[in-house]
């Protein structure tokens, strides 16, 4: 990416100088080399965001405007359940890489799928828990604390909701043209994503979930 | 996952990055973090439910070192996160990250915390503002 912004550059001694300085050309670097530190420091921003969404459900987790508090809200054994569905997902994930390695097709695929039944377990959990929360009428509206609390698990659930929709799009894709090294590195990928998620879920459910029982 | 796995090497961190990938760790690797996991979260859970730690205070710490070892424990065998893949940068990119998390978490906590506390209206005075 470096080298194609410099060569658009009028200067042709210059391009070769920062070529040369930087190491541009110093020999052919494989399709997708460089693809899983650029997923890694993505992953990196996306732990801005979360922090961001900590930090303000940190500021404005005590304000309930005389509105309902965690302990009216939440219900732990629905917690544990969820946290035990994405656990489980992580380690079906982690079959799936472990039968993508061997080049087990299939296996993979099922593998896959198994995530993705997990995954949506989470999902709907989460969303049964948000219908509950509307119905009593505690909505992101009704205090401080509600709007930090949808904003962090929403966002959440969210990034659940798209790496559900890439893991269908990868089974598809595999069972169109296999276990190709382009379809791996993909799979590599969302398996960061995969396991970046469930390592927020920590977070969520320490903070907000448990310290708010407290 | 038949038992018959020559790729698996007893120490896979160690000599598996002729790849640009880094190591994909083994069955072993993703069953000990489960385990790990499976016990790091049943252990918070536990206490809260119960309450078998009285003082609050106590219980949130503890609550708060499970997470961290629980975040630490996923990095190692689920992300596979070690100090040699793409040569340390993801490492230092990870580090990088913690700063910016912790200095952004800490001052908006405490800042927030203190402008709180300083523009608290206080009700016997109420009156008398102009």
């Amino acid at each position: 990416m470096n080298a194609t912004t410099m060569q658009s550059s009028p200067e042709a001694s210059a391009v070769e100088i920062t070529a040369a300085f930087y190491d541009l050309n110093e020999h052919d670097h494989p399709e997708g080399g460089s693809t899983m530190l650029g997923f890694w420091i993505y992953l990196m921003s996306d732990c801005l965001i979360f922090a961001m969404l900590f930090a303000a459900y940190g500021v404005l987790g005590g304000s309930f405007a005389a509105g309902p508090g965690p302990k009216d809200l939440f219900e732990l054994p629905l917690v544990a359940l969820n946290t035990a569905m994405l656990l489980f997902s992580s380690i079906t994930y982690g079959f799936a890489m472990l039968a993508m390695e061997k080049d087990r097709v299939g296996q993979t695929q099922i593998w896959l799928l198994v995530t993705a039944v997990f995954g949506a377990a989470f999902l709907a959990i989460e969303l049964y828990e948000f219908a509950h929360l509307i119905h009593e009428g505690a909505t992101p509206m009704r205090s401080g604390f509600l709007t930090a609390f949808f904003s962090l698990v929403g966002t959440h659930g969210l990034h659940v909701t798209f790496g559900l929709v890439w893991l269908f799009t990868l089974v598809a894709q595999i069972a169109k043209k296999g276990l190709i090294p382009a379809n791996k590195r993909r799979l590599m990928c969302l398996s960061l994503f995969w396991h970046f998620l469930d390592v927020i879920w920590i977070g969520v459910f320490t903070f907000v979930y448990l310290m708010g029982m407290l | 996952m038949s038992a018959a796995d020559h790729h698996v090497h007893p120490h896979p961190h160690a000599d598996d990055h002729h790849d640009d990938h880094g190591s994909h760790g083994s069955m072993r690797d993703y069953l000990i973090g489960f385990f790990l996991s499976v016990i790091l979260t049943a252990i918070p859970f536990w206490l809260v439910m119960t309450g078998a730690i009285a003082d609050k205070q106590a219980t949130a710490l503890v609550i708060m070192a499970f997470a961290i070892v629980q975040i630490v424990v996923h990095m190692i065998y689920f992300l596979h996160m070690n100090t040699k893949a793409e040569n340390g940068w993801t490492v230092m990119a990870l580090i990088f990250t913690i700063i910016i998390v912790v200095i952004a978490l800490s001052g908006s906590l405490w800042v927030m915390y203190h402008l709180n506390h300083n523009m608290m209206p206080m009700s016997h005075d109420m009156g008398q503002l102009p």
